[in-house]
């Protein structure tokens, strides 16, 4: 018993929501297109949001 | 956006696939939760917080961290009281919005789709690899993930590293390089790339909280092959952090410390004590890579990540099916943004004739009104930032004190003003006490402000009526040792920004047209990957070429370090760009002018070899691929010496057909003019391509001896197989110091190699039929460019890009984009996706066909401008020109090209210039706020 939603044209799957996930998503809808974004923990982020700063400048990663 | 899915199965093809998902209950209901929290403060059950590493206990029923996107709890079934015995159900009455819904089940949902990016990012070592170590036994043995929540403000123990044996502080701290990878013991013989970069700064920051902290780093090769990276390692180096070349054999626990077991690479075996022992774990394939691989029929590699080819980088083995990030190989988060980019490319190749067929675009209530003889209402609202601002800061103090401010109706504080809940409130705020002015005193504007401006524009609100205050940076970040005076200075700031806002005004939006064509400099993989990404997205391009073909450094390359052959490849893509009624190339030319702005670009091109001609082209973008060449270093006797040749030279004898073209004894010196010589940096590429002529060398001779000297071997990546290949093979590795480099000398027609062995710890002298030097690479031409464009470049001579990780392959001039060797040094394959992802960018406004002006720029009043052009000659983005107005000069801003810096404002002579949000009223009424100190008291209604 599946369930279809509304079938949208020009739509891309991203399957990960870490930080590559979510930049595609981004680039993909400045783009012009529709984006499902699967994540399969309950929040999108991915190690990233772990993070406290980065390499090498020490930036903030949240 | 779908949280809590499993993706279970694909069919169908390119343009029309249907997807099968699996999404799990949260049994929260998403659109009722208000994520105040509550729930979480009653479930009495515990529940190991893998967000924390399971270094601390949560609730079944939470959220991972306050900004959690999106901003709803959900129930951990694994230990739910209810879930899993039937009983409790604490939550249910407590949550005020009766949002908590236990009848939720599992939902299969269909998705029809054109294409698929695949980035589900990587997996963790298993923890029977790092039982050597005593991982798992020792407490005080912890993994580098472990120990970066450790060391985070917002962690589990708020920054303080503690070992947890006894709750000591640690003095000595032991990283230990490639866990489980470069480790054939669990088969990852693959390098992960990022460890040495996040050990480094682990070790920074450790370096930060306790400065007296002795830290040692164990490691084979220190791998900091990216831009810019090798200057952090010195930085470590300067505050005391110890590098140890060495392999650590195990690590045992000794009175109430860890002892190290060691070797070093002169055979010595050595033993050390510390406190507590960080293991910089790699990166694995992702736990479901097979189940991936199974429901799209994907191929994997031997490690089980995403089989791609060095051509095609992003290109899974499916049509249709776009590989990005860790899942690709591993990899650091620039590295990872730029491939996602690159992946948009390909998507939005296989989709392009449906684009913008399945979007709407995002609606903004009414802007209201807001005129000048209206009462000024502003609502301050005071951030705690977790307790980020607020350990030092005391935020109720300054919250209040903002409250007796004139002008101020409300005042509020906030635990996280930037998570989705505190903004529904400003928003309610907002409308409720009919808000025309917002102060927010909480981060940084660089990273906040955009999102604090969105809230006001939901609320209806220009989103100029925005004053943001920063007392993070300012106040508790740089003050934390004096918590009084951080907190004057805040209510010092926020005062001084209710000051200003109450003189701020609307300004009104403005939108640009962009015209439809890129101009692309540099006709190599790089420019050349452009313009054919942009044609086949529907957009034309001159390509710029300086020499009389296209194909640039890839013309003189043979193969790859996997095997593919360039030269075939280079005809094909050559034949498509100068096959496609998209792309015109201009060859032995070169810019000469440029002027404009994002989306009206206007330059000129000379070309031609003797007879020059000039055209004139208007272009929307530009995307600098310039490139680069390979350095020669006037260094061991290169270009004095026949028998003393480069890597790329070596590459093209190897090719030949000479009989001796893999001579019996060959020295390579890595690192030759690169690293603090001629070359301050590491060029990325000399390693891979050392291995890539070894190999062929042991192909043609595998009797032929070779010896390479080199700092430390950088094959990042699954090059460590070739590495590795290279050793199995009998090639001999010895590590040189800087400050005992390898001599190299002539002897009439031989040449003799002078070189400490460090291994043996003897002076070795030879005379080797060649040697070959690695020699880096170095850009082309990037001065000259820099200076026409106006784009900052490195101390290197590379183009800076505006943000290492949120903007990597943006200039810091809008319109502007890089990829390539003009960015950094960086072999095929990351160029290519590189050049992908400058494409992506290059075509959003493309897309768009306008572009939207920040209101924030300068604004000349004609009337007091007299004509002296300072302005003019001043601006380093060519914003302001001049024009004739009558029979007088005056100054002119073109808004597009404004990057409201300031500097014409600040030295026009009459104050005729100023900038939108930053007007000499407000700047003023700043300072003499500052000098207020007391500030009058409302009087009570």
């Amino acid at each position: 018993m599946g369930k279809t939603i509304k079938q949208r044209e020009g739509a891309v799957m991203i399957v990960g929501g870490g930080i590559a996930g979510i930049q595609a998503a981004l680039d993909m809808t400045e783009l012009g297109y529709y984006v499902y974004l699967v994540e399969k923990a309950p929040a999108v982020g991915g190690v990233m949001a772990q993070l406290d700063k980065t390499f090498p400048t020490n930036d903030c990663s949240i | 956006m779908i949280t809590n899915a499993d993706f279970l199965a694909l069919e169908g093809n390119p343009g029309n696939f249907t997807a099968k998902l699996n999404i799990r209950p949260r049994y929260i209901d998403a659109d009722l939760c208000t994520a105040c929290g509550l729930c979480t403060q009653y479930c009495p059950k515990h529940h190991v917080d893998p967000y924390n590493e399971g270094l601390s206990i949560t609730r079944p029923i939470h959220i991972d961290y306050a900004q959690a996107v999106p901003a709803t709890y959900y129930i951990d079934p694994s230990s739910c009281m209810y879930i899993q015995h039937e009983t409790c159900q604490i939550c249910v009455p407590v949550c005020q919005s009766h949002a908590i819904d236990f009848s939720q089940k599992p939902e299969t949902r269909e998705l029809t789709i054109g294409a698929v990016i695949l980035s589900p990012g990587f997996g963790k070592i298993a923890p029977e690899t790092l039982e050597k170590y005593n991982y798992g036994k020792h407490p005080d043995v912890v993994t580098a993930f472990e120990f970066e929540r450790m060391t985070n403000a917002s962690g589990p123990f708020l920054g303080e590293i503690k070992c947890f044996s006894d709750g000591r502080h640690p003095k000595s701290i032991a990283f230990i390089q490639c866990v489980g990878s470069r480790d054939l013991g669990c088969d990852n013989g693959y390098c992960s790339s990022v460890c040495c970069m996040y050990a480094i700064k682990e070790a920074l920051v450790t370096k930060e909280h306790d400065p007296e902290v002795d830290i040692t780093i164990y490691y084979m090769d220190i791998r900091t092959q990216g831009k810019d990276f090798d200057a952090a390692r010195e930085r470590a180096e300067a505050i005391g952090v110890k590098f140890i070349r060495a392999k650590v054999a195990d690590v045992t626990p000794w009175e109430n410390h860890l002892k190290l077991t060691y070797s070093t690479f002169d055979g010595q075996h050595k033993f050390d004590s510390h406190d507590m022992v960080v293991l910089s774990v790699g990166l694995e394939s992702p736990k479901d890579a097979k189940g991936i691989a199974k429901a799209t029929d994907i191929e994997l590699n031997k490690y089980d990540f995403c089989q791609t080819e060095t051509f095609s980088p992003l290109q899974t083995s499916q049509e249709g099916i776009i590989v990005a990030g860790a899942f690709q190989g591993p990899k650091d988060i620039p590295e990872s943004g730029t491939q996602s980019s690159g992946a948009a490319t390909l998507a939005s190749i296989i989709l392009k004739n449906q684009r913008g067929k399945g979007t709407e675009s995002k609606e903004y209530p009414e802007e209201i009104t807001v005129s000048d003889d209206e009462d000024v209402r502003i609502g301050v609202f005071v951030c705690h930032c977790g307790i980020n601002v607020s350990s030092v800061v005391d935020c109720p103090e300054v919250a209040k004190d903002a409250g007796k401010m004139d002008n101020v109706t409300y005042y509020t504080e906030s635990l996280y003003a930037c998570s989705q809940d505190a903004q529904e409130q400003i928003k309610q705020t907002i409308k409720d006490q009919k808000l025309n002015r917002v102060v927010i005193a909480a981060c940084s504007p660089r990273t906040h402000e955009p999102l604090f401006q969105e809230t006001l524009k939901d609320a209806g609100l220009n989103r100029n009526l925005f004053e943001m205050v920063n007392i993070r940076d300012h106040c508790s970040w740089v003050h934390a040792n004096e918590p009084e005076a951080a907190t004057d200075k805040s209510k010092d700031l926020v005062r001084m920004g209710v000051s200003k806002a109450a003189r701020i005004q609307p300004l009104p939006e403005q939108t640009v047209p962009v015209i439809p064509k890129a101009l692309i400099l540099g006709g190599g993989i790089a420019g050349m990957t452009v313009a054919l990404s942009l044609a086949d997205q529907g957009f034309e391009s001159v390509l710029v070429e300086k020499s009389s073909s296209i194909g640039g450094n890839l013309q003189n390359l043979k193969n790859t370090l996997a095997g593919e052959t360039v030269a075939s490849f280079l005809k094909n893509l050559t034949m498509k760009v100068t096959k496609s009624p998209k792309i015109d190339v201009v060859t032995d030319a070169a810019l000469t002018q440029s002027s404009g702005f994002i989306g009206n670009f206007n330059s000129i091109i000379e070309s031609g070899k003797e007879k020059k001609k000039e055209q004139s082209v208007d272009h929307g973008v530009i995307v600098i691929a310039t490139g680069g060449h390979e350095h020669r270093p006037d260094l061991y006797q290169l270009g004095k010496s026949k028998k003393v040749v480069t890597q790329k030279e070596l590459e093209t004898k190897l090719a030949g057909r000479a009989k001796n073209r893999a001579p019996n004894s060959i020295v390579m010196i890595q690192c030759a003019g690169s690293r603090g010589e001629d070359l301050n940096y590491c060029s990325k590429v000399c390693c891979n391509h050392a291995m890539k002529n070894i190999l062929k060398i042991k192909e043609i001779n595998p009797e032929s001896q070779i010896i390479v000297l080199y700092r430390d071997i950088r094959t990042y990546g699954f090059a460590e197989d070739a590495y590795l290949d290279a050793r199995k093979k009998g090639v001999v590795f010895i590590p040189y110091e800087v400050d005992r480099k390898p001599v190299v000398s002539t002897q009439g027609t031989k040449v003799q190699v002078d070189f400490f062995d460090s291994i043996m710890q003897e002076d070795v002298s030879m005379t080797p039929d060649l040697v070959t030097l690695s020699v880096g690479l170095v850009p082309d031409g990037t001065e000259e460019l820099s200076k026409m464009l106006k784009l900052p470049v490195t101390s290197n001579g590379f183009f800076l890009e505006a943000h290492v990780k949120l903007r990597p392959v943006e200039a810091a001039v809008d319109g502007i984009y890089l990829c390539g060797l003009a960015h950094a040094p960086k072999p095929i394959e990351e160029t290519i996706v590189q050049a992908q992802a400058a494409a992506a960018k290059a075509a959003i406004p493309l897309v768009k066909g306008f572009v939207t002006v920040d209101p924030i720029v300068s604004s000349v009043e004609q009337d007091d401008c007299i004509g002296c052009g300072l302005c003019t000659s001043l601006c380093p983005y060519g914003a302001i020109i001049m024009e004739k107005v009558g029979k007088k000069r005056k100054a002119k801003t073109i808004s597009a090209s404004c990057k409201a810096c300031g500097i014409c404002a600040s030295h026009c002579p009459t104050f005729a210039i100023s900038m939108g949000g930053f007007t000499n009223e407000q700047l003023i009424s700043q300072i003499e706020a500052f000098g207020n100190k007391t500030v009058e008291e409302k009087v009570e209604a």
